[in-house]
């Protein structure tokens, strides 16, 4: 038993550490190590394409979990509110959003997107006339919106664990003491759930940040990190993308941690 | 002429679905008095309080604050206050914040050196004073329940709502709490409505008891008026404990009644209301009514001791005869040796005054 434990974490293990370890190897081979060095660290954040890269995924990954995060708050607490059969319906559509693979996420999305812009853009066109139309297309914006729906799921998952844990009479005890609604959520529900928000928000950046599958079939000409690194592959595994690997896979787990450190059980 | 109710409930009635929670409620609450709603688990009377604080609003009926119809008014805009059972204590404050969440809800908003003064004075009432900056949930039980306190008499409420705020302290703690409560409340003159379980707690520190009874009020009076007066069976058991012996109205003496108990037995009873002749009664007598004398007394029942137990202050006897098969009197720790001795199977006499039971209406 204690074997079979150690192997699985051996499988899981080793390729990453491969990866980290051949991203300081100083010869230009992925198969083979010929000593150490940082070289493609530097090779890989000089690298202006990389820069782009990341820059597109750092705006797309902040703003779809900024968004995530309001609008799955929101509606953590405006579930929290039904009661009943309806609820049950509502928790399982949001359970499913949560499970339902990338893949299906990126198709749909895709086909949503475009349909949508098929019939828009001919209506802008005539509204606007002229020889440029205003286009809508594939992009940032519809990167955004697909990363931004599925992590808002995993958000109001996150914060309805908290708000479900939270002392309902801390709300009554506030009105009675002359809370309006609106006040009592700022002063008190919102204290109480921040770790949750936060916890939450990370999430959804990490999620967006890593995220290939749903990139892949809504970025349209732009370009993530994870789309950068899947289109260099086809030329061939460089230490270069190891570095970046590795780098992305360190960020992503220091947000992480920090995530659990934060939705960690605390007494009080 | 007594003065205008500070709240009043007129025929109010809750329900939760099916269940109906409080049923034609009829009460009025006197400023400045000490009133306890007491009754068994799931009677109603934490419904009853919180149709006053405002947190369910009442299916049928009317509830009225200071004169003022309240019927969906929400809590934030009553001007009562509530101290919660848990206590409710917000945990990302410390005890001056908590104590001046009050406070800082009002508009206009007053000034910081304000709310600091008014804060410091309601943490000395409670005994606290110096304990602003703790954090709460590093204080006691008791501690945590003096906040609580505070924090609610410090907006100066028309009346003060406890609901059984002393339940999650131990027994000595308890004690001391009810004993500084009640001078809390006559210091402050406000009205506090209290709910409890505990008859003990209910009738050594209020004015008036409302007994509840599956969502209605059994009866409202002052402790003694309960013990002295039970309207029923129901209040006659729930306050103190009694004697239960059935009987038929035979005659009127005086304000007394003449009834006759099971093969012959007379009784002459107090009846809080006339009864016309044959009606059927139970007669309710207190154990520490019932006088035990050694057997042969004349004019004594004769009876036979079933159990005996030694409870330190007084020694309890249980009795039984032909008639009565089960009755309860008491011996106190200063009467007779004797009598305070007398073993299981021993025959004896028990006899009572005129006048000491009684007479409930069968209900
Ligand atoms: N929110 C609710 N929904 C449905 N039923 C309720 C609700 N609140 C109370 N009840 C029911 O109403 C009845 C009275 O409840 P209430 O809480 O007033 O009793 P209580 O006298 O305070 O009892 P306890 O001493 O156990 O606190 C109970 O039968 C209870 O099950
Ligand atoms: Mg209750």
């Amino acid at each position: 038993m204690r074997l079979y434990v150690i192997a699985v974490y051996l499988f899981l293990y080793i390729p990453i550490g491969i990866i980290a370890l051949f991203s300081f190897n100083a010869g230009r081979h992925a198969a083979q190590f010929a000593g150490f060095s940082t070289q493609w660290y530097g090779k890989a954040l000089d690298n202006p394409f990389v820069i782009d890269a990341l820059k597109t995924s750092f705006t797309v990954a902040m703003t779809s979990a900024l968004l995530a995060t309001v609008c799955g708050t929101l509606a953590a607490v405006a579930l929290q509110g039904i009661r009943g059969r309806l609820r049950m319906v509502y928790d399982a559509l949001i359970y499913m959003a949560v499970m339902v693979p990338g893949i299906v996420i990126g198709i749909a999305t895709l086909i949503t997107l475009v349909t949508v812009f098929d019939t828009l853009n001919p209506l802008l066109a005539t509204l606007f006339g002229g020889k440029a139309p205003p286009q809508l297309g594939l992009g940032k914006g519809s990167l955004i919106a697909a990363h931004g729906l599925f992590t808002m799921a995993l958000v109001i998952v996150i914060v309805r664990a908290r708000l479900q844990g939270m002392d309902r009479t801390l709300l009554e005890a506030a009105a009675d003491l002359g809370a309006p609604p609106m006040r009592s959520f700022v002063q008190i529900t919102l204290p109480q759930i921040a770790p949750a928000v936060l916890a939450g928000f990370l999430l959804a950046f990490t999620f967006s940040f890593d995220d290939f599958i749903v990139a892949f079939f809504v970025a349209g000409s732009e370009t993530t990190l994870p789309i950068y690194v899947f289109s260099s592959i086809r030329r061939g595994v460089t230490p270069e993308i190891n570095a970046i690997g590795a780098m992305v896979m360190a960020a992503s787990l220091v947000l992480l941690i920090t995530a659990q450190m934060i939705l960690r059980p605390r007494k009080r | 002429m007594e003065a205008r109710p500070i709240a009043e409930l007129r025929a109010v009635t809750k329900r939760y679905g099916v269940v109906t929670a409080a049923r034609g409620l009829n009460l009025s609450i006197r400023p400045g008095e000490f009133l306890s709603f007491l009754g068994p688990s799931g009677c109603g009377k934490t419904t009853a309080l919180r149709m006053l604080a405002g947190f369910e609003q009442a299916t049928e009926g009317e509830v009225l604050i200071d004169g003022r119809v309240v019927n969906g008014v929400p809590p934030y805009l009553r001007p009562v206050n509530m101290v919660f059972q848990q206590y409710a204590l917000f945990p990302h404050m410390n005890v001056a914040q908590n104590v001046g969440y009050g406070l800082n809800q009002r508009r206009p908003r007053p000034s910081r050196a304000e709310v600091a003064a008014e804060v410091e004075r309601a943490l000395q009432m409670v005994r606290l004073a110096g304990f602003s900056d703790r954090r709460v949930w590093e204080m006691s039980g008791g501690q945590q329940q003096r906040v609580a306190l505070a924090r609610a008499i410090v907006n100066r409420p028309k009346i003060l709502l406890l609901d059984e705020p002393m339940a999650a302290l131990d027994k000595k703690l308890r004690h001391e709490m009810q004993i500084e409560l009640k001078s809390l409340q006559r210091e402050l003159g406000i009205t506090f409505v209290l709910v409890t379980h505990d008859q003990e707690e209910a009738l050594s520190m209020s004015d008036r008891v409302c007994i509840m009874d599956h969502g209605q009020i059994a009866q409202i009076g002052t402790p003694e008026d309960l013990y002295d007066r039970p309207q029923s069976r129901y209040v006659a058991d729930f306050v103190g404990r009694s004697n239960f012996i059935p009987a038929w109205v035979m005659g009127m003496v005086g304000d007394h009644i003449r009834a006759e108990g099971p093969e012959g037995l007379s009784f002459t009873a107090r009846t809080g209301a006339p009864l016309t002749i044959g009606t059927e009664i139970l007669l309710s007598l207190r154990p520490e009514d019932i006088q035990l004398a050694l057997a042969g007394a004349p004019d004594g029942h004769p009876m036979r001791i079933t159990h005996r137990i030694f409870l330190g202050e007084h020694t309890e006897y249980h009795l039984s005869s032909s008639a009565i098969d089960h009755l309860v009197t008491v011996v106190p720790r200063g009467a007779d040796a004797v009598l305070r001795n007398l073993t299981v199977g021993t025959e004896v006499a028990v006899c009572w005054r005129e006048g000491a039971p009684l007479a409930l209406t069968r209900d």
